[in-house]
């Protein structure tokens, strides 16, 4: 007797596990958590521009979003807390034909690194910034960042937090960034094509991804993980060119997601190609 | 009476109870629990002490400078990399004879990323002019931060209360948590010797030259030596009040031992196991366990091994080029014996390695068998070195 006949089914493989160390599959974030749909997107993003593979180094910092580093199939570093802007500096000026990209978290890239990406941005350092801002510490268990919201609870701001935050698309545009953007991960559409966008733009690109951590934000905050998604979809507008001074984040209004600085204006590499190799040559 | 706690908020705790004015924190595993609890006090009215989130562990340390000059009490907790990013802070504090007391959980350093256990962070910080005091368990953790405070009031020094990642920051014990009125017989409030007052103004930290900056230093190092002679005074106010004290070095059954084992941290009490369980077998050392690394009590170390014949000392840390921190202190130490006992150096437990009583075994066994030491340190527990 022979056991009924099954249809053996052929694993479809995922359409980005070229781009993913699979082995370190499963990756570390909690259920409910939005990093890894940013990464998606971004991986989307990558693939989606034709640019070889070979061509795109990618550095993180520390926390959560800085996992990703180690997850993608391509030269990545995870570098030290904060410093994931000079390290990517230091690839592009040794290697200017590389598309850097530095995927990091809010706590990396505005606290402990916030000088560095001001620095950057005003050089007009030809990299692409992807900040996944879930408003607080994830990794170390959910401590008061810069981007936590005023009155917000967090573990170390249990009587709600007195501080104020970043509006990071205002910091981006006054510090001299000449591509801004964005976006929540339930946009996941926008959010890669946006990340597409600002690889492809020369300059200093930074995109912005609202995300939510269920487990030390949410929790805290009484917001379940549905809950924090639905706001996504209900709180905000999309409002390209939007004046960069209205876009601190208010869920009681809308929040404001879009484009909203694409500038061409020469990068830090053309700059110094023109006034240092190309002066040199010439004498 | 006894509550079962672990390790980091045994410090928390002893923070609350020193009745600190202003404490700031940034997060970094494994210390975030100590400043997670502080602020949870300062929410919830335990604490009248204020709590800064800053934005990065340098600024965790300027932070408290600037409240210390003010003449206050002040706080803060780091590991590992935050530690490495306060160093330029650090040496400001101590240069600037600050009474700040640090919260450091022993953690290694990357690449690659370990959150785990050494002591390679704090170590690395030898010299910016900090007392450094490593504790073996909860209990200790609370009472030398508790010490601490009063030490460095008394000689204008930063102290720097160091616990083990994990093996003491995030292991629950019963520890002793003293009444607030003990505390207070305890710990006077602070007087500071000077303090910003806009009713007698001072300029701090000015430009210091030639002429006066190695006259600063030596005062440093004074102040380092007055550590020293009123160890034992602090401890006495100390014992009288919680009937505890830890000695700035402890000799556990070193009487006619002809091999020592120097120790630090938690690798302490696996010893004193391994002690126990030896001497059943008629095997039989003695412990040295090191609690005080800077100012580096050498005089009483010197006399708690000069008549060993041979010293193992067990470091969990590294200088490459060198050998073990520890080993090297220990070996200046006994410079000044003729004829002291021959010093084995052995590195274990790197990176969050556990020390387990067999590694203890080993070192001893090691020791025993052999007259002298082979140059350098031996490393214990790694796997063989790959050829290709």
């Amino acid at each position: 007797m022979g056991s009924p006949a099954v249809k053996k089914e052929v694993p479809v493989p995922h359409p980005l596990e070229d781009l993913v160390r699979m082995e370190r599959i499963p990756h570390i974030w909690c259920s409910g958590c939005g990093t890894g749909s940013v990464f998606t997107a971004c991986l989307t993003a990558m693939k989606n521009t034709g640019i070889n593979y070979d061509d795109f180094a990618m550095v993180s910092g520390i926390g959560c979003s800085g996992r990703g580093a180690g997850y993608i199939n391509i030269d990545s570093f995870h570098t030290t807390h904060g410093r994931a802007i000079p390290f990517a500096t230091g690839i592009k000026m040794a290697r200017p034909e590389t598309n850097v990209i530095v995927f990091s978290g809010d706590g990396d890239l505005f606290a402990i690194g916030g000088n560095h990406f001001i620095h950057a941005a005003r050089r007009n350092m030809d990299i692409t910034v992807i900040c996944v801002n879930n408003f607080i510490y994830g990794m170390t268990g959910g401590q008061a960042a810069a981007t936590t919201p005023h009155e917000a609870k967090s573990s170390t701001s249990m009587g709600g937090n007195p501080e104020s935050p970043f509006n990071l698309p205002l910091l981006a545009y006054a510090a001299g960034a000449t591509y801004v953007a964005r976006w929540t991960m339930l946009h996941s559409r926008d959010l890669a094509d946006s990340i597409e966008e600002a690889i492809n733009h020369k300059g200093f690109s930074f995109v912005e991804a609202l995300s939510p951590c269920p487990i030390n934000y949410g929790r805290r905050n009484k917001q379940k993980p549905l809950d924090t998604l639905r706001e996504y979809h209900a709180n905000t507008i999309i409002k390209n060119n939007a004046d960069p001074g209205e876009l601190g984040i208010d869920f009681k209004q809308k929040v404001i997601l879009g484009k909203f600085v694409d500038i061409e204006k020469p990068s830090h590499d053309e700059q110094y190609h023109r006034l240092y190799h190309e002066t040199s040559t010439k004498s | 009476m006894k509550h079962v706690i672990e390790g980091s908020h045994a410090i928390s705790e002893a923070v609350k109870l020193a009745r600190v004015d202003v404490v700031s924190g940034y997060p970094i595993t494994p210390q975030t629990h100590i400043i997670e609890a502080i602020s949870e006090y300062c929410a919830n009215g335990e604490m009248k002490a204020k709590f800064i989130p800053v934005e990065s562990e340098h600024s965790a340390m300027a932070a408290v400078v600037g409240a210390a000059s003010t003449g206050v009490r002040t706080f803060t907790a780091t590991s590992s990399h935050g530690l490495a990013l306060m160093h330029e802070m650090l040496h400001w504090a101590a240069g600037a004879r600050l009474p700040i007391v640090l919260g450091e959980v022993n953690r290694a350093l990357g690449p690659g990323w370990n959150i785990w256990m050494d002591q390679s962070d704090s170590l690395a910080q030898r010299d910016t002019g900090w007392i450094q005091l490593y504790c073996e368990n909860g209990q200790e953790a609370m009472d030398t931060t508790l010490f601490a405070f009063r030490l460095a009031e008394l000689v204008n020094l930063p102290v720097m209360v160091v616990i083990d990642a994990f093996f003491v920051s995030h292991t629950f014990e019963p520890v002793a948590i003293p009444e607030q009125e003990h505390v207070d017989d305890f710990l006077p409030p602070y007087e500071p010797r000077i303090a910003l007052d806009p009713d007698n103004p001072f300029a701090l930290f000015q430009m210091a030259p030639p002429n006066v900056y190695m006259e600063m230093r030596q005062s440093i190092h004074r102040a380092m030596e007055h550590t020293l002679d009123i160890y034992h005074e602090v401890e006495n106010e100390f014992d009288a009040v919680f009937h505890r004290r830890y000695g700035m070095i402890e000799e556990i059954n070193c009487e006619n031992a002809d091999i020592i084992l120097v120790t630090t941290g938690s690798a302490t009490s696996t010893a004193r196991q391994v002690q126990m369980d030896m001497e059943k077998q008629g095997e039989r050392f003695g412990i040295l366990k090191i609690k005080t690394f800077r100012p580096f009590p050498g005089k009483a170390i010197c006399n708690a091994l000069q008549k060993a014949k041979k010293v193992a000392v067990l470091d969990r840390n590294f200088s490459f080029g060198s050998g073990g921190i520890f080993a090297q202190e220990v070996k200046g130490a006994l410079q000044v014996l003729s004829q002291g006992p021959v010093v084995f150096n052995y590195i274990a437990g790197l990176g969050g390695r556990d020390i387990t009583p067999d590694i203890i075994s080993e070192v001893y066994l090691k020791t025993r068998d052999r007259d002298l030491p082979p140059c350098g340190s031996e490393w214990l527990g790694t796997s063989p070195r790959d050829e290709n």
